[in-house]
């Protein structure tokens, strides 16, 4: 545990890994949340909205459809 | 002002690089300066006939726009440098069937050893990364719809990076290289791409920001996830130090094992977020625009995301079986391959199945059946590589031609098909016209790159398992069988087929070359449409 390498090897397998696992079933999770169905399918159509020109800069951003 | 100093920076590395042209101490160094200050020299004078000039005369962009010339000048580049690469490739199949092809004039530039990262790194780095910019740019403004941000910072990227191609390329033919595989080019070549890769990041990213669209369509996580895991990769897996700043020779940092396991981090990485994430991101756009509907689960594309990035990152192990590394080690890199197939299937799985109750595109349009096929050898290739990468196969399929065949089912199939999917769908989109010269020339082009690549494929699965059944072989007394030139002239047979097949697949490219030069001149072919089913 005296060299860099031991104590850093020591925490990324420990506290570390913990962290990453838990923020990844985190973000699973969160795209599960309830609620989450219609914002998602509004999600999904962005593509078909912008097609042949930008909206202006000073244009409010879009309103989110539900 | 800015043009002032424009001509000053230009000026001062012409000169550098004539210096430098001088003082060279090998071949390619010298050859890049002169590139370089070639370059440099030419931007100076064009600057300097600019500055000045009425510049409110020449109408500004068109700010209500989106920002099109350098994804049409992105889409050129790619159609090049795809039959460049494709070309080449040819060419070092040939010569592995027929070695006579190495030919004398040619040693130590035109021979196999020099040619295939020439070909490597012209399909991959040249072909997708051109795709990959081209698509990133045209993706993030329609879904952010957003102009691209920076102004001319988006063509600092396209023409930066075709001069690292172009400094790659004369490298790898003039023996610059650091024998690391899809890492070949030298220091100088590796900061400029570093460069080049940040201005890409930054114009993403600005163009991200400034969204008017609340949500970051997933299309974007792909792609952004792509560019900057590939600068990581990047980065670190060049930290070298050169020999002398007058020659392109340099040392790694890294040594042995160590070494050995930061490149295959970086090389299957390489994979993973170049020709999977990027690509994905191509997908999850393209797919819904051409089937006319979103994707089939939102929801899942976002758990595909963050599974795909959380596993990949560790699976490069498994290129390094068998050797020094420890154990612990490869069997991680196993263990998330084969757990890798998972997410790889859902997002096959997402994919097609946006097509469903619009099945019928299939028979009708024939870029939609690009796209299926490219995601249904997405899905073969995703499962083939978990399949290699466990120690059991892995201990016959390294090392032989089935390695070969399986890169080239992803890359030709999966990478290539949507690709030139993408390719399609945008030309008539950015030349503005009604629709493609000749959907029929699809079709040919098609059927001939799907037949090439099971003719690839399916010599290598032969030849592969051929070599590495007969280097294990061993007779009663324990003594090998076969030499190892026993198993190269038993595969002259499936070399020609592979290198049949990589003709049929260049042929195809060349009609979609055609195709879409007549496209963005504005023929139209008459041509009979399938009907769609109502």
């Amino acid at each position: 545990m005296h060299d860099t390498y031991s104590l850093l090897r020591h925490i990324a397998d420990s506290w570390v890994l913990l962290a990453l696992f838990l923020f990844f079933l985190g973000a699973i999770l969160f795209a599960w949340r309830p609620g989450s169905r219609p914002l998602h399918e509004d999600a999904g159509r962005v593509p078909f909205r912008h097609d042949d020109r930008p909206l202006p800069d000073d244009a409010s951003p879009s309103e989110v459809r539900i | 002002m800015w043009d002032w100093i424009k001509i000053a920076v230009f000026g001062v590395v012409a000169l550098f690089a004539a210096i430098a042209a001088n003082w060279a101490r090998d071949l390619a160094y010298q050859v890049h300066a002169l590139i370089v200050m070639a370059v440099a020299a030419g931007l100076f004078i064009w600057t300097v006939r600019r500055t000045g000039a009425d510049q409110a005369v020449a109408a500004g962009p068109r700010l209500d726009e989106y920002s099109d010339g350098v994804i049409r000048a992105g889409a050129i580049a790619t159609v090049f440098w795809g039959l460049a690469g494709f070309l080449v490739g040819v060419i070092i199949a040939l010569q592995l069937a027929f070695p006579q092809l190495n030919l004398d004039v040619l040693q130590g530039f035109g021979n196999f050893g020099r040619l295939r990262p020439l070909h490597t790194s012209a399909v991959i780095f040249a072909f997708g990364g051109n795709a990959l910019i081209m698509c990133t740019f045209y993706i993030v403004q329609r879904t952010c719809a957003a102009r691209l941000w920076g102004g001319n910072l988006a063509w600092f990227v396209f023409w930066g990076y075709q001069l690292f191609i172009v400094l790659a390329a004369t490298g790898y033919l003039l023996g610059a290289t650091q024998s690391k595989e899809y890492a070949e080019p030298e220091w100088y070549v590796d900061l400029w791409l570093t460069v080049v890769w940040v201005a890409f990041l930054i114009v993403t990213l600005g163009t991200i920001v400034k969204r008017k669209e609340p949500h970051i369509y997933v299309a974007n996580w792909f792609l952004l996830s792509f560019i900057i895991t590939v600068a990581m990769l990047h980065v670190v897996n060049n930290i070298s130090i050169p020999v002398s700043l007058w020659g392109s020779k340099s040392v790694q940092l890294f040594a042995g094992v160590q070494d050995a396991m930061t490149q295959w981090w970086y090389g299957h990485n390489a994979v993973g977020f170049f020709l999977t994430a990027g690509f994905l991101g191509m997908m999850y756009y393209f797919v819904p625009k051409q089937a006319g509907r979103p994707v089939y689960s939102y929801k899942l594309s976002i758990i595909h995301f963050w599974a795909l990035i959380f596993l990949y990152i560790w699976a490069g192990p498994h290129h390094l079986h068998y050797t020094a590394l420890p154990d612990w080690a490869s069997t991680l890199g196993m263990v998330f391959s084969v757990i890798l197939w998972m997410p790889s299937w859902g997002g096959m799985i997402n994919g097609l199945m946006t097509l469903s109750g619009a099945w019928d595109k299939i028979r009708t349009d024939p870029i939609m059946r690009m796209m299926v096929i490219s995601l249904g050898f997405y899905g073969m290739s995703t499962f083939e590589g978990p399949m290699m990468s466990i120690r059991a196969v892995n201990s016959l399929s390294h090392y032989t031609d089935w390695t070969i065949g399986h890169v080239h089912s992803g890359a030709l199939g999966w990478n290539g098909m949507i690709t030139f999917a993408a390719l399609y769908y945008l030309v008539p989109r950015l030349w503005n016209r009604e629709r493609l010269h000749s959907p029929a020339a699809v079709n040919w082009h098609f059927w001939l790159a799907t037949i090439g690549i099971v003719l690839y494929a399916a010599s290598m699965w032969v030849t592969g398992i051929m070599e590495g059944l007969m280097w294990r072989e061993v007779d009663a007394n324990g003594f090998l069988v076969n030499s190892f030139a026993d198993t190269v002239s038993a595969k002259f047979p499936m070399y020609v087929v592979r290198a049949l097949g990589g003709g049929l697949f260049l042929g195809g490219a060349i009609i979609m070359a055609w195709n879409l030069w007549m496209t963005a001149f504005g023929r139209v072919r008459v041509a009979a449409v399938p009907t769609p089913a109502e």
